[in-house]
């Protein structure tokens, strides 16, 4: 066993290449990060609890905000998510059965989590909300909220595309009944002056998103904006773009590696970042904060971490933090 | 192996007279390798999670398993008619919708809603039994129609009539605290949070075996999940009885779907894709045969514990999620290889 695998090792270090790879991106995270807790604290347990669907790229870089500031401040982090409403609720019961020392939830579907936090805020588990649900944070009890204002963002996707004179956009919406999502396409709706429609695709189903997408700009060539809702989409979108002929600027809520390139060569038109790296720390930073100094940041009002949005002049400058994942 | 003063007449003997002892009889039943399958669940647990043993933890699988339970029952009796259902898991969804969806929009009594709720959720059932009778087409198809047509009509009505992907809130309407007391309350016993679905399980459960062992359907379900034509050929109406199978996993999905709206008294139009699998999952973890004709309603408890047990104690066992889905599998991998083991040894020894 030792031997077969000194073998592949040697095998791979004689032929190993100077650009990129696995050791290039160990150097970025060493340097990123020295890996050693900066406070004296006792370990605590944070539990996360997020309505994210498996393998999210979302969500992997929010749980790699909150790792880090888990090593920063001394803490035993829990992940856990699930995309029902009614199971992303069993799950935060668990971590109230764990008695955790503090609870990091997303209010996606508020209403299947509203009785659970109560129940955790009446354990005497410090909760803070991220993400989603800045509407619902301070009523259920929690904290504070640390997201984008889902609407606020929506409206800003609204001004951006009237900046650049479109006239009719397609918003995708990768995930049926997530009330955020919804609020974003409404809130683009509502300041954009052109006509916008919405367009469901089954999230989980990459071909299917882009057959979608293709199909619908195929049938309505005056399409001239697609917004999409997650970065992983926006490439789908490219490629029905392609297929389809159609010449409508792809914009895109998210931001990941495929994007920022996509962002520098202009086969994207901008991306409306929430900063997920800055969700995840901040949420363990803050109850870190709370448990050691009673501190609550923005009064309870919610903290925006967003829209930020990114266009081919900011990309460059990001492509090398979304190639870290952390971007 | 019988004992040489009990064989006093070998040549006579038939075998469905014999005596058996009680063990023997324990071991031929169906669900008995489960029973090991989740004893081996719970140990494992126990030993690998800390908190997997605090009585609020074990509130917590109870409740999880009992959410599962309460349709693997059903489908358990389903699958014993030799028929499947993947619409079981959509329909659950369906159901509180169209109870959420009518009280409010009629402002009615939050009961009437209900009613109609059962009816329409009944007629889902009746549909799938109907068309399964009426054009032999195999139930994976059929039910799988019904399964999409759910989903589109799940998220087109809704947001046709809300607006929105889920409905509005109904909590502060008439009735809807006497129907959460029904659906979705809880009672506290000795610290333990114990939830209203579990009585609702545990009440189905005993339902669908007293008709499965004591009842002239019972005997028909094995009959027809066994051989269709030489049921037919003895008498047994084949389609009444596949009909009636689907009626009943029908009213579980009732009883669930208002369990979902009571306790959160709004309904996500996008939710219970999946969950078909997880119900079928259960029944065959607790010894029912994919193929019909064995099988019962004890065993699809069982499996919904062990279900319960495995998902919330990788939880409680602190293990990285994104392996969860890996576990599970090997879990109930494990505890059917488990189950068809203990099985074939009870079927040596008998």
């Amino acid at each position: 066993m030792g031997a077969v695998l000194a073998a592949v090792l040697g095998a791979s270090l004689a032929g190993c290449s100077s650009t990129g790879g696995k050791r290039a991106e160990e150097r970025a995270a060493r340097e990123a990060a020295e890996g050693r807790s900066a406070v004296t604290t006792p370990r605590w347990t944070f539990a996360m609890v997020t309505h994210s669907g498996d393998g999210d790229t979302f969500w992997d870089i929010v749980q790699e905000g909150a790792e880090e500031a888990a090593r920063k401040d001394n803490i035993n982090f829990l992940y856990s998510h699930n995309d029902e409403g009614q199971q992303q609720a069993e799950l935060v019961q668990t971590a109230i059965d764990k008695k955790v020392d503090g609870l990091i939830v997303s209010l996606a579907k508020p209403d299947s989590m509203k009785a659970v936090v109560a129940k955790a805020v009446k354990a005497g588990i410090p909760v803070v909300t991220v993400n989603s649900g800045s509407a619902e944070s301070a009523e259920f009890g929690a904290l504070t909220h640390i997201g984008q204002d889902e609407s606020i963002a929506g409206e800003a996707v609204g001004d951006e595309l009237d900046a650049r004179g479109r006239k009719k956009a397609l918003c995708i919406l990768h995930e049926q009944g997530n009330v955020g999502h919804e609020q974003r396409c409404a809130g683009a709706k509502k300041t954009f002056d052109g006509t916008m429609q919405n367009l469901y695709v089954d999230g989980t189903n990459m071909p299917d998103v882009q057959a979608s997408i293709e199909a619908k700009l195929d049938s309505d060539k005056s399409i001239d904006a697609v917004v999409t809702l997650g970065a992983p989409f926006a490439a789908a979108a490219v490629k029905a773009k392609k297929t389809s002929g159609s010449d409508a600027e792809i914009d895109t809520f998210d931001l990941n590696a495929s994007v920022a390139a996509g962002l520098s060569d202009r086969t994207l038109g901008f991306a409306v970042d929430q900063q997920p790296f800055l969700q995840g720390y901040e949420a363990v930073d803050l109850l870190w904060l709370h448990r050691y100094n009673q501190n609550v940041l923005g009064g309870g009002r919610p903290v925006l971490t967003g829209p930020q949005i990114i266009t081919a002049d900011d990309a460059d400058e990001l492509a090398e933090y979304t190639k870290r994942g952390t971007r | 192996m019988t004992a040489p003063g009990s064989a006093t007449a070998p040549d006579r003997a038939d075998e469905r007279l014999l005596r058996t002892s009680p063990l023997r009889r324990l071991l031929g039943r169906p669900e008995l390798g489960s029973v090991v399958g989740a004893v081996a669940v719970f140990l494992f647990f126990a030993v690998v999670a800390d908190s997997f043993l605090r009585m609020s933890s074990l509130g917590t699988v109870l409740y999880a398993a009992s959410t599962i339970g309460i349709m693997a029952a059903p489908v358990a009796l389903l699958m014993i008619g030799g028929e499947f259902d993947l619409s079981a898991g959509v329909m659950v969804t369906s159901s509180a919708l169209v109870s959420s969806m009518f009280s409010y929009q009629m402002t009615a009594n939050v009961w009437v809603g209900v009613f109609v709720s059962l009816l329409v959720t009944l007629a889902f059932g009746a549909f799938n039994g109907f068309m399964l009778t009426r054009t032999k087409l195999p139930s994976f198809i059929i039910t799988l129609g019904t399964y999409l047509m759910l989903i589109g009509l799940n998220l087109g009505l809704t947001k046709l009539i809300s607006g929105t992907v889920s409905t509005k809130g109904i909590g502060d309407m008439e009735g809807f605290a006497s129907a959460r007391k029904l659906f979705a309350s809880y009672l506290t016993i000795g610290g333990v949070e114990l939830k209203v679905t579990i009585l609702w399980w545990i009440g189905l459960v005993a339902l669908a075996t007293w008709i499965l062992l004591r009842t002239r359907f019972g005997n028909w379900i094995f009959a027809v999940g066994g051989e269709a034509d030489a049921a037919r050929a003895v008498g047994v109406p084949v389609v009444r009885t596949k009909i009636g199978l689907y009626l009943g996993v029908a009213f579980a999905a009732w009883v669930s779907g208002q369990h979902l709206l009571f306790s959160y008294d709004v309904v996500q139009s996008g939710e219970g894709v999946g969950n078909e699998l997880i119900y079928i999952i259960a029944a065959v973890i607790g010894g029912c045969l994919i193929t019909g004709g064995y099988g019962s309603a004890i065993g699809s408890a069982v499996g919904a514990i062990i279900f319960g047990m495995t998902s919330k104690g990788i939880v409680y066992a602190e293990w990285n999620p994104d392996w969860f889905k890996f576990f599970l599998g090997a879990m109930l991998l494990l505890a059917t290889l488990l189950n068809a083991w203990v099985r074939k040894r009870a079927e040596a020894t008998t």
